[in-house]
């Protein structure tokens, strides 16, 4: 792939990118959340169309119009979500769509199915009987079974993207194995990944993308990963940048919110943080890492299995979002849409959605015009680009939507805040306004934690840096100590090589 | 709170009833008769609150089918408490709206707290409540010959008594109080915007700190309890409490509420709409009987209508 270029609505998300894979190659492909490797693999298995630029595949042009072209071309892609069905057998899932059949086509040939499904099974030397039942499967098991489904489409190029994400450490090793049965075979395997540790065991050549960019291309080997993370992060800060600096703490004053051997399923392992009034603390790591699970599970969004809580020194039980309110604890979710507004109600109902008991006469009927007075205010006070109140929160821009879940927080004296990917489909602009308006509120001794998968705003805002990797904290950072590549060695378990 | 997409749908069903009005008085001469149109009133009465029931589930995202066995129920313990029992007749009419709410209560509980589809749990309560109603009036309809009051609910004119120029049964009245209490409810009320908020995005109202099962078994208790005055006009209408009957009365409740703007998705709908929608329904009814349609026809046309009704919706909302 050749001077590869990809805009959406005018703004250009690859530019100039390229790529090359060789028979029998393990091609890494790393890159910060955004740096354009899923565009670039959806470019590849035909799912995008490129604007610019040329493929080639064993020199001959070659168009890659859908999904479907890609993959007579021999392309597969295996995505994070494994797309089987959980009610057919292994070998119904792998020729699903292209089953064998006998008497003129019209029975199913299930014997002829599952025998090459098993010789499938055999090129990987992968001991699973093609009639098992796909949801009674492990996950690493069901990933066989789409490598396989692959390897039915004689694929010569196989995308693995993030393909250890729910695996155990032997499953890890099968898989491995798998990959080179596979790379022997002759088959070119683009893999994409977080984790340098398996990189560095299972990679031939590195590719890093930064910003839309081609960046550089290494071998594994004789590449010392902080060279790798220097080139995935490379972007310089803005030069005004100064470090945060952190609000006093009165002495003997307890931390606004403690928490102390948080778990939750296998992305929350044993997460102990803490937040002081006034401060900003930054929730660094890859996507994927357990900062919105931590988030979810102190506000009671979802159970927690362990763990314990105290509010301004005082413990506390949080079994649900009710509980977590009741002690000021406010829950700003990265998926304002889903989680955060009844976006097909009106500026007021979702300003007041926490608190509408407040704005009633006699605890029944409401307060109209108390609501419109609270709701002018805040739209105010925020800054609300909204043509008026009643206006339905749907068709309001993404920075005003954060606004009004800001206000519906604020109305209902939350005084310790989750912003999670706060500004995540907002405008540049607007992006500024809600750093200052997050910044404000720390000024007014909000406690608040900040998750946030764009390094600069991480480093832009918070006064203290927690990383996460794979459910667990790896690492605490001050402002003044925080840079882009010490976090990105926490986040990336570099942190063990480069100590 | 202005919701302007649900008034658009309203003043198109609006503009449809009127439209169905000056079609059947120019097609027949009967149509425009006093008695035509207090017969329409009437008629519309049952189905009018049965879908103003209706309305408060549907807007909070959920779906009701037992509404229809629900009121024969009701007005079956009525009739037990009053005839059988031969308790006072403010009793009995307090055991129907109590029913109708307990067992309102009772769908909601099994929706909110044991997470079954309101689809099936509603499902569920309309066979039950067929069968409780077959079993507590011994198979056999309930007559209210000794309860001189009870047709004084449906069949007389309150409003006749003041004004003798306007015979309009007291059903009709009752089912207008029903919908502007109703409305107001849903409009003016916490239990009014919980409901919309419900319906609207219910994981955000949770996330919000509010206790959405209590609020949403809160929903199915209204409509059971409104169910219940449906109960007693039916009652009041047939004088006597027929087990066999309900079944069917859902779809044609529902039928009112999607005409009348109330999107099944939840989050939008008036109450001012599901009447405009009952309405549309009985005028359709009526206009082909007297047009002299056959029955089997009239059901296909209104089963078009309810099509129709609906496409416009999804053509209107494409834009």
């Amino acid at each position: 792939m050749r001077g590869l270029g990809k805009a959406f609505a005018g703004v250009p998300v690859l530019q100039d990118v390229q790529f090359e894979l060789q028979r029998g190659e393990v091609h890494a492909l790393m890159g910060e959340n955004g740096a354009g490797k899923s565009t670039l693999m959806k470019i590849l298995s035909g799912v995008y169309q490129r604007d610019s630029g040329d493929i080639t595949i064993d020199g001959q042009p070659v168009a890659l119009g859908s999904p479907r072209e890609a993959q007579a071309l021999g392309i597969q892609i295996i995505h994070q979500e494994l797309n089987l069905m959980p009610h057919l057998s292994a070998a119904q899932n792998v020729w699903i769509g292209r089953e064998p059949r006998r008497w003129r086509g019209l029975l199913l040939d299930e014997q002829a199915m599952a025998e090459r499904t098993a010789a499938l099974f055999a090129r990987l030397r992968l001991d699973l009987d093609p009639r098992t039942l796909v949801g009674e499967l492990t996950v690493a098991r069901q990933q066989m079974v789409e490598i396989a489904k692959a390897l039915s489409h004689d694929s010569r190029v196989l995308i693995m993207d993030e393909p250890t994400a729910a695996l155990t450490d032997t499953e890890v090793d099968e898989l491995f194995r798998v990959i080179g049965e596979l790379r022997a075979q002759g088959v070119g395997i683009v893999y994409i990944s977080h984790k340098m540790d398996e990189l560095q065991r299972i990679a031939d050549r590195v590719t890093v993308m930064r910003d839309g960019r081609w960046v550089a291309t290494l071998p594994m080997a004789v590449t010392p990963v902080a060279r790798i993370i220097t080139l995935m992060v490379g972007r310089e800060l803005a030069a005004d940048h100064q470090a945060p600096v952190p609000p006093a703490r009165p002495a003997g004053q307890a931390a606004a919110l403690t928490v102390r051997g948080l778990q939750r399923g296998p992305m929350v392992r044993d997460v102990s943080f803490e937040v002081h009034r006034g401060e900003i603390l930054g929730f660094a790591g890859l996507m994927g890492a357990g900062r919105t699970e931590v988030a979810r599970a102190v506000f009671g969004a979802d159970p927690m299995e362990a763990g314990q809580v105290w509010v301004h020194g005082t413990p506390v039980r949080i079994r649900g979002p009710r509980d977590a309110v009741a002690h000021g604890i406010g829950y700003l979710s990265e998926d304002r849409k889903r989680y955060g507004l009844a976006t097909g109600l009106d500026v007021t109902t979702n300003i007041v959605l926490a608190t509408l008991p407040r704005f009633t006469r006699g605890g029944f009927w409401l307060d109209d015009a108390a609501m419109a007075r609270t709701a002018e205010d805040l739209v105010q006070r925020l800054a609300v680009k909204t043509p008026s109140i009643a206006q339905q929160v749907r068709l309001l821009s993404g920075g005003n939507q954060q606004k009004i879940v800001i206000a519906k927080w604020l109305l209902r004296d939350c005084d310790i805040l989750f912003f999670d990917e706060p500004t995540r489909g907002i405008d540049i602009g607007a992006k500024r306004e809600i750093y200052r308006l997050i910044e404000a509120l720390a000024a007014e001794g909000k406690a608040i934690v900040m998750i946030s998968s764009e390094l600069p705003e991480v480093l832009r805002l918070s006064h203290r840096v927690l990383v996460m990797c794979e459910g667990r904290v790896t690492g605490e950072l001050s402002a003044a100590e925080a840079t882009q590549e010490r976090v990105m060695h926490l986040a990336t378990r570099g942190a063990r090589l480069a100590a | 709170m202005s919701l302007p997409s649900s008034t658009r749908q309203k003043l198109l069903a609006f503009a449809s009833l009127v439209a169905l009005l000056i079609f059947f008085s120019l097609a027949s001469s009967n149509f425009l008769q006093t008695d035509n149109l207090v017969a329409i009133l009437q008629a519309t009465a049952v189905n009018g609150v049965l879908a103003i029931a209706c309305t408060f589930v549907i807007a909070s995202g959920g779906i009701d089918l037992s509404v229809g066995t629900l009121m024969t129920f009701c007005s079956v313990t009525a009739g037990v408490v009053l005839s059988y029992w031969g308790m006072p007749f403010a009793l009995g009419v307090l055991a129907a709206l109590l029913a109708g709410a307990l067992c309102g209560g009772f769908s909601g509980w099994l929706i909110a707290r044991l997470k079954i589809p309101p689809f099936i749990a509603t499902l569920g309560m309309m066979m039950v409540l067929k069968g409780l109603s077959l079993v507590i009036s011994g198979t056999k309809p309930i007559y209210f010959s000794d309860v001189p009051e009870f047709p004084w609910i449906s069949q007389e004119s309150f409003i006749g008594l003041l004004i003798p120029s306007l015979p309009i049964p007291n059903a009709v009245l009752i089912l207008f109080v029903t919908a502007v209490l109703a409305s107001l409810v849903l409009t003016r009320t916490v239990l009014g915007r919980y409901t919309f908020a419900l319906g609207s995005n219910e994981e955000a109202l949770r996330l919000s700190g509010v206790d959405v099962d209590r609020w949403k078994i809160i929903v199915y208790t209204v409509n059971g309890a409104i169910c219940g005055i449906a109960g007693l006009l039916i009652a009041s209408r047939l004088n006597s409490a027929q087990p066999a009957l309900g079944q069917g009365y859902e779809l044609d409740a529902i039928a009112a509420v999607v005409i009348g703007g109330t999107s099944l998705a939840g989050g939008a709908g008036t109450i001012a709409g599901t009447l405009i929608g009952a309405f549309v329904m009985s005028v359709l009814t009526n206009g082909l009987r007297i047009l002299s349609v056959a029955q089997e026809w009239q059901t296909v046309i209104t089963g078009a209508i309810i099509i129709l009704a609906v496409y416009a919706d999804i053509v209107r909302r494409r834009r």
